[in-house]
C-alpha cells in the first residue's frame, strides 16, 4: 500500500513550521498520486495541528523517553508507523534530529535517504527527488532502488497547508528506543535582536567585508529597519567574524525575507543555497560580475564602506 | 585509545562557479583545470579531534581511512602529517560512484579487518554531496552509538562528553565507547602540519584494500548497486534582471537605493 509519512517534530503546543511544511510537501504528492498522508509525532500536543493541516492519520508516540527528542529514541516508534500506515515515502524534515533519524532509519531498512530535498515529486509511481550538491553548484536528482523512499526536506522548500477542520483519527504507538546517548543539557544559541530565520529583512556580509569589525556596520543597517537580522557567510564565520549560529547558506541557516541586503558576499553556491528564496535581493559589492549581482533585483558596485553608512543615513531620513 | 579517522577527498569547494562544470550525460563533476582536489573541509577537524583525544591520554593510535581513486592517497597523507600514525586506502575500481549507504558498509567492514577502534571520527559531511549521514551508516554497521556534529570532544563520564550543535543552540551529551563520532567545523582550527612532519609522513604506512580485501561481494558494490541511483545531475540556470543603481559617488548610489527601496515598500 503506498502513501507518504510525514515525521512531525513536536514544537510548543503544536508541531514545528519546518512539520506543517512537510504536511505541504506530502499533499503535493498525494495529489500526483502519492497515496494518503499520515503523520508521526511524539505526544499528543502536536496531533490536533498535523490533523487540522490535513493528514488523515496521525500516529502518536507515546512513550515519555521520546521527549529527549534523540533520533535513537524515536527510531523505533517511526519504524512502527511506517509499518503501521504502509508508507512507502517518508518525509522528514532537515532538522538537527532529522539528519540523524533519517539515515538511521535508511540503513536499518536497507534503502537510502535523500537529505535536504528542494523539489520532490512522484514519477511513474515513485518519489523523484531534487537537492543540492557540490555546493550547490550543481543540482542532483535520484530515484530509490529499494521500497522505501526517506527525503528530508530543505526548510522553507514548501508552503504550509492551510488549517481546516480536520477529521482524521489519531491512533498510538507506544515503542521507543533505547538511549545509549544520555542528554546532559540543552543550551540556546546567543543571539541578539530578532531570529534570523523570522526576520523580514536580512542583512548579510561576507569574505569581502575585509574584517569582523565591519559587521558593527550590518548591525547599523539592520537596525534602522524594523524585524531586521544580520547574517553571514560560511566564509566570514569560519575567519570567526560572526557567530555560525547566524551563519546563511547550504551548512548554516535557510532565510527567505522580504528583502535580503547581501553586502560584499560573492555569491559562492554555498551562501545562495540558503537565502536564494528571499523576495528582494541588493547587493552591494565592487565586483559587477559576482553572482550575487547576478541575481539581485538592485545592485550598487561600489566600495561597502561608504555605502552602508550612506545607506545608513538615507533610511533614517525616509522615517 | 584506538581511534579510526575517516578522510576524503572532494573537488574543491571554493571552485569559483564559473569553472565548475559537469557532464550531464556521464552524471559526473568534470574536474576543474588547474584546481586540484581537497581534503573534505571538515576532516582536518575529525584529525584534529582525534589527535588532542591521543594526546590528552598519553597514548593509543590514530589510524586513517579514506575511501576513493588513488589520488585520495594525498587525504590521507595530510592526516598522516598531521600526526596520526597509519592509513588505509580502499581503492576499488567497484567504489566508484558507489552511494552512501554502500560507502557506510565498506568502511565499517575495513574498521572490523583493523580489529575494531574505541572511537571512530569524521567530518560532519563531506562538502560535495553533502548528505552527512556515513556516520550514521557506520554506526549503524559497528552497532555502536553515534554522536553526530560535534564542536568539543573528550574523555570523561561513562567514555566520551560531546558538545554538539543543534539547529539553535547546543547539546551535551555522555556516551559509552565504542562510539562514532562526526565532528563539525566549530571544532576549531586543525593544526597545519609542517614541513618536518609532512616528510615523516612518507614514510608511514598506508595500506591499499579492495572490496575483496573487505568480504564485499559484487553485489554489494558499483553503481549499479546503489540503493539511491543518481538519475540526473545538471549546473542550475540563473536568469539576471538586475538594476545597477547609478550614480557618481557611493552617497548618491546610497540615496537612490533608499528611494527605490521606499518605493518598492520594502523599507
Amino acid at each position: 500500500m503506498a502513501g507518504i509519512l510525514v515525521v512531525a517534530e513536536a514544537a510548543g503546543d503544536g508541531v514545528s513550521a519546518s512539520s506543517l511544511e512537510l504536511l505541504g510537501a506530502a499533499q503535493q504528492l498525494s495529489s500526483q498520486g502519492g497515496g494518503a498522508v499520515s503523520a508521526f509525532v511524539a505526544g499528543q500536543a502536536g496531533a490536533n495541528a498535523l490533523l487540522q493541516h490535513g493528514a488523515a492519520t496521525v500516529y502518536v508516540g507515546t512513550n515519555a523517553a521520546l521527549a529527549s527528542n534523540m533520533a535513537e529514541v524515536l527510531q523505533p516508534a517511526v519504524q512502527a508507523a511506517i509499518e503501521q500506515s504502509g508508507a512507502d515515502i517518508v518525509l522528514i524534515a532537515q532538522s538537527s534530529l532529522g539528519r540523524d533519524l533519517a539515515p538511521a532509519l535508511a540503513f536499518a531498512n536497507k534503502t537510502g535517504a535523500a537529505m535536504d530535498c528542494v523539489e520532490l515529486k512522484i514519477n511513474g509511481g515513485r518519489l523523484r527527488v531534487t537537492r543540492a550538491a557540490f555546493g550547490g553548484n550543481a543540482r542532483a536528482e535520484h530515484t530509490w532502488k529499494s521500497p522505501l523512499q526517506i527525503a528530508t526536506v530543505k526548510g522553507k522548500s514548501f508552503d504550509a497547508p492551510e488549517a481546516g477542520a480536520g477529521g482524521g483519527e489519531t491512533k498510538t504507538i507506544d515503542a521507543a528506543g533505547t538511549a545509549r546517548i544520555t542528554v546532559l543539557g540543552i543550551s540556546k544559541a546567543e543571539s541578539t535582536g530578532i531570529k534570523l530565520e523570522d526576520a523580514a529583512v536580512v542583512v548579510a556580509g561576507g569574505r569581502g567585508l575585509g574584517d569582523g569589525a565591519a559587521f558593527k556596520m550590518l548591525e547599523d543597517l539592520a537596525g534602522t529597519m524594523p524585524a531586521g537580522a544580520v547574517g553571514a557567510s560560511r566564509a566570514a564565520c569560519d575567519l570567526g567574524w560572526y557567530p555560525p549560529s547566524q551563519q546563511v547558506g547550504l551548512t548554516g541557516k535557510t532565510v527567505s525575507p522580504n528583502l535580503y541586503i547581501a553586502v560584499a558576499i560573492s555569491g559562492a553556491s554555498q551562501h545562495m543555497a540558503g537565502m536564494a528564496g528571499s523576495k528582494n535581493i541588493v547587493a552591494i559589492n565592487k565586483d559587477p560580475d559576482a553572482n550575487m549581482v547576478k541575481v539581485s533585483k538592485f545592485a550598487i558596485i561600489d566600495d561597502f564602506k561608504k555605502v552602508v553608512p550612506a545607506l545608513i543615513e538615507e533610511i533614517k531620513k525616509l522615517g | 585509545m584506538n581511534i579510526i579517522v575517516c578522510v576524503k577527498q572532494i573537488p574543491d569547494p571554493e571552485t569559483p562557479a564559473a569553472s565548475f562544470k559537469v557532464d550531464e550525460a556521464a552524471k559526473k563533476v568534470i574536474p576543474a583545470q588547474g584546481i586540484a582536489p581537497v581534503v573534505n573541509p571538515y576532516d582536518p577537524q575529525a584529525t584534529e579531534a582525534a589527535l588532542r583525544l591521543k594526546e590528552a591520554d598519553g597514548g593509543g593510535k590514530v589510524t586513517v581511512i579514506s575511501l576513493g581513486p588513488d589520488s585520495a592517497r594525498d587525504a590521507i597523507k595530510h592526516a598522516l602529517a598531521m600526526g596520526a600514525d597509519e592509513g588505509v586506502l580502499l581503492n576499488d575500481p567497484a567504489f566508484g560512484d558507489i552511494d552512501n549507504f554502500q560507502t557506510a558498509n565498506a568502511l565499517a567492514k575495513a574498521i572490523e579487518k583493523l580489529g575494531g577502534a574505541d572511537l571512530v571520527l569524521m567530518g560532519r559531511a563531506s562538502a560535495d554531496w553533502d548528505m552527512g549521514v556515513v556516520p550514521t551508516g557506520v554506526g549503524q554497521a559497528l552497532n555502536v552509538p553515534v554522536v553526530t556534529v560535534a564542536k568539543a570532544i573528550e574523555k570523561g563520564g561513562a567514555g566520551l562528553k560531546v558538545e554538539r550543535v543543534l539547529d539553535d543552540g547546543f547539546q551535551s551529551v555522555e556516551v559509552a565507547l565504542p562510539a562514532v563520532v562526526s565532528v563539525s567545523n566549530e571544532f576549531g582550527e586543525p593544526r597545519y602540519p609542517q614541513l618536518r612532519q609532512i616528510m615523516m609522513a612518507a614514510k608511514k604506512t598506508v595500506q591499499v584494500w579492495g572490496a575483496a580485501d573487505l568480504g564485499l561481494g559484487a553485489d554489494e558494490v558499483g553503481a549499479a548497486n546503489r540503493a539511491m541511483p543518481l538519475e540526473a545531475l545538471y549546473v542550475p540556470k540563473v536568469e539576471s534582471n538586475v538594476e545597477i543603481i547609478e550614480g557618481d559617488t557611493p552617497e548618491e548610489k546610497a540615496a537612490v537605493l533608499a528611494q527605490k527601496l521606499r518605493a518598492a515598500k520594502l523599507v
